[in-house]
């Protein structure tokens, strides 16, 4: 009931007021970012082989980079502010636009389905864990959680390929292939692992306190059903979670170059690396805007669903 | 019926009949080194680019599936007597993919394109030898309809040269000689290499294009050799991590790859047998010497840097026997030469080696009181460190301090190219056609970007310049190996490999024939079920 009365008075405002707030970080990532890349030595064009004057002075001019860089600069925001990243200086056959379009889908679709098995698998080793406290179950999940946190998927996603890939032929070793359910198994699971680890472990340390609490205490001696106390225990419990989860989540939407590469997936999280190491000053900026409006963007959903969560939270 | 009802049936019968021709297609997963910067073949440069134009374009001259010069849509041609005149006549059967007929001046409109400065070609150096070309090019007061190219009819290409070429033929094999379709580039312009728009005169067109996955070409029904095309589709994926490459090669997932890590060499041997394909290539992977700084501009000091590295055995370890040692700058094999001269410390003892080159140091006047410090620059990648590692490690052997510089690739050949900013580095260079000249040129005092040794020497210009108007083979290739004697005792350039190919290819995978080249056109090629 609390957010219906309180929804007309300030959950909107509170909202416009963040989305004005974001409007001058972003400006402000953006204009660092454009001048830093632009430090690096060497320019797009540039390659082993040197290109004569006059190519590289059509080539340069041909994508603006012959204009003053405030003058670039100034025509960029103003392409920006329009929703156009412009074209691409590597994948010259297409725009950082055309190349979004094409690659957040694939990220996005494994970033969501790997958050939604962290949350679900370890949201119940960690409930499990808090319950089951010091006991076999416990020490498995703490054991488990700490392998997923220090084993890199660098080594995880090789060993998957050789183990369920090569020796049990079970699944591709890589590949999109439109998105089939297993093509994707594997990443998923790779990207989840970590994710696993840490919400598991953040929930089994935030319920055994919640499990400590007055109000748990009650409704246990009361003999009320596991269920209820777990859901009740669990409001509480998640909190931390939940405001993990916001950046987790901006990052894991927006891909992640080690599994896409190895697992040779279109997604954007390949863009970041790529577009720094080729100089393609417009897909670095693209790949540094759409990170940054993410993070933005679940670090407010995150303010939201803690005041949903959490009555006693205001909104200010 | 209604019509949402006859949309249903008419889509789900479109979709059976197109899953019981997709079962029957015949498709080749094919590895590729990156995806391409475009397929707009003037503005490419690289190997991984010239795989999938091969199979989409097709120029007048063409490899075939050993990498041999033969007539491609020019059926045959007339050179003239003073080696400058090229007459070829082209297939009366040559198609583009939507039914025109290629005609000569499709090859004029194509040539002119790539020279134009205004389309911003990044290698049409390459067709220099064309007259006028490199004046259109530099703009340097020619314009494009200056180009000695000329439609004598429909059938008939002229083209004159600045200078009698012998290697202009297989010039004609490179993606900057390929042809484009002239009306779909004038109506989509940059547009014109989207899936939907690509018109091409190759064995395949274009299905599809998703960068980081896959480009789809599928076969080309109006090419004049259809018939012989046995595979129906070419899926290129771009290999970025050749671990995980290797392993999807191993459960079948691609018939080919365009490389493996040179660490893996001996397990993939042992499990994947013959598959493994390596085999010399056209490529020199030298460390460049800056000849004008204070330390390295004693020939004597560079003679000694090279002549105590141990070639044979970062060949073996570092690179899993992938590389071949070099002892020369041009490799061996190549055309319209003879054997390359090499070092003469090749057939010394590593003993004597090392005794000579601490006696070649002494002179020059370094020794224990005041031992040669040297700053070595490599593009970070394992196994450039690995080489530059074991590189110092010999040079400790004579008393040789090294730092080293590592940066990405971009900064590091700027470094080498636009400043006078480092002492040695590691560099490559693959070669772009099979002719001594295309190697020995990096060293000419004026060629600006690619002489990262800044090596002048008046003598060695001299002979290039003779070699360049000598008509006769025979004796052209005696001055070029003159040529490249003088860079062996002046070693600007220290040769360390030569590059090999390195494939896997699957038994399945018939007609492919590792050739010097690395071209493997896929229309030669079947997949046996």
């Amino acid at each position: 009931m609390w957010f219906y009365r309180s929804a007309r008075d300030s959950v909107l405002p509170f909202i416009l007021r963040r989305f004005l707030s974001a409007v001058p970080t972003l400006f402000l990532i953006v204009t660092i970012s454009f001048f830093l890349i632009r430090v690096a030595p060497g320019g797009p064009f540039d390659l082993e082989q040197p290109l004569e004057a006059k190519v590289m002075e059509n080539l340069m001019r041909i994508y603006n980079l012959d204009r003053p860089l405030i003058e670039q600069y100034g025509l960029y925001l103003w392409h920006l502010a329009q929703g156009d990243f412009g074209p691409s200086f590597y994948f010259r056959d297409f725009t950082i636009g055309e190349l979004f379009m094409q690659g957040l889908p694939v990220s996005i679709t494994l970033g969501a389905l790997a958050l939604l098995v962290a949350v679900l698998v370890g949201g119940t080793l960690g409930t499990i864990a808090a319950f089951r406290q010091n006991s076999a179950i416990d020490y498995l999940v703490t054991g488990f959680a700490a392998m997923g946190l220090t084993i890199p998927n660098f080594v995880v996603a090789p060993v998957f390929q050789i183990v369920f890939g090569l020796m049990l032929a079970m699944l591709p070793i890589g590949g999109w292939n439109d998105g089939a359910v297993r093509n994707i198994i594997l990443p998923v699971i790779v990207l989840a692992l970590p994710q696993i680890a840490v919400v598991a472990r953040m929930i089994r340390a935030s319920m055994i306190e919640a499990l400590r609490s007055n109000h748990i205490r009650t409704l246990r001696s009361l003999g009320l059903p596991t269920s209820t106390v777990v859901s009740h225990a669990l409001r509480g419990a998640s909190l931390p979670v939940v405001s993990y989860l916001g950046p987790a989540a901006a990052a894991l939407l927006t891909g992640s170059v080690v599994v896409e590469t190895i697992f040779a997936l279109p997604g954007i999280g390949r863009y970041f690396v790529e577009g720094a190491l080729n100089r393609d000053y417009t897909l670095v900026m693209g790949t540094v805007v759409l990170v940054a409006v993410f993070v933005m963007f679940f670090n407010l959903l995150v303010d939201i669903l803690y005041a949903l969560i959490d009555p006693r939270v205001r909104y200010e | 019926m209604s019509s949402w009802f006859k949309r249903m049936a008419i889509a789900a019968a479109a979709t059976v009949a197109f899953t019981g021709m997709a079962a029957a297609q015949v498709v080749y997963n094919r590895g590729n080194d990156a995806d391409p910067e475009t397929l707009d073949p003037h503005k490419t440069s690289t190997t991984y680019e010239s795989h999938i134009l091969r199979d989409m374009l097709e120029g007048l001259m063409i490899y075939d599936a050993a990498g041999k010069v033969i007539p491609g849509v020019a059926e045959k041609h007339e050179i003239s007597d003073d080696g400058v005149t090229y007459r070829f006549t082209l297939r009366q059967n040559a198609k583009w993919s939507n039914g025109d007929p290629v005609k000569a001046s499709d090859f004029v409109f194509s040539l002119r394109r790539i020279m134009d400065p205004a389309t911003g070609a990044k290698y049409a150096n390459i067709l220099y030898p064309i007259k006028n070309a490199e004046k259109i090019n530099k703009s340097q007061g020619s314009k494009p309809e200056d180009l000695g190219v000329k439609a004598v009819d429909d059938r008939t290409l002229e083209i004159t040269l600045e200078r009698p070429t012998p290697y202009f033929l297989e010039l004609l094999t490179h993606q900057t000689g390929l042809p484009v379709h002239q009306a779909s580039v004038q109506r989509h312009n940059a547009d014109f290499v989207k899936p939907g728009n690509y018109v091409s005169n190759g064995a395949y067109v274009l299905k599809e294009f998703v960068p980081n996955s896959q480009i789809r070409l599928e076969k080309n029904t109006n090419f004049h050799d259809a018939q012989n095309v046995k595979i129906d589709a070419v899926v290129f994926q771009p290999q970025k991590d050749l671990a995980a490459t290797a392993r999807r090669f191993e459960a079948g997932e691609l018939h080919s790859t365009s490389d493996f890590p040179a660490d893996q060499t001996k397990s993939l041997r042992q499990r994947l047998g013959d598959q493994v394909h390596t085999s010399p290539r056209l490529g020199l992977y030298y460390i460049s010497l800056n000849t004008t700084k204070e330390n390295l501009k004693d020939p004597r000091v560079r003679q000694a840097l090279s002549m105590v590295i141990d070639r044979e055995l970062i060949a073996e370890q570092v690179w899993g026997g992938t590389m071949l040692p070099a002892y020369s700058i041009v490799p061996p094999g190549i055309g319209n030469y003879k054997e390359p001269a090499t070092a003469d410390f090749k057939t010394m003892s590593p003993i004597e080696r090392e005794d000579k080159a601490k006696e070649l140091l002494k002179q020059a006047g370094y020794g224990p009181g005041k031992p040669l410090k040297v700053q070595l620059r490599y593009n970070s990648s394992d196994n450039n460190k690995n080489t530059v590692v074991q590189v110092a490690d010999d040079w400790k052997r004579i008393g040789v301090e090294t730092a080293f510089i590592n940066t990405d690739a971009k900064t590091h050949f700027a470094v080498l190219r636009d400043t006078n900013d480092y002492e040695a580095a590691r560099a490559g260079w693959i070669g772009d056609y099979s002719d001594p000249q295309n190697f020995l040129f990096l060293l000419e005092s004026d060629n600006k970007g690619f002489n990262y040794a800044k090596y002048n020497n008046p003598a060695f210009d001299a002979l290039m310049k003779k070699a360049a108007d000598e008509k006769n083979l025979d004796k052209r290739a005696d001055i070029l190996k003159e040529a490249e004697a003088m860079l062996m005792k002046d070693m600007p350039y220290i040769p360390v490999l030569f590059y090999g190919n390195n494939n896997l290819v699957s038994n399945k995978l018939q007609g492919w024939v590792d050739n010097v080249t690395g071209a493997h056109p896929t229309r030669f090629m079947s997949i046996k079920q």
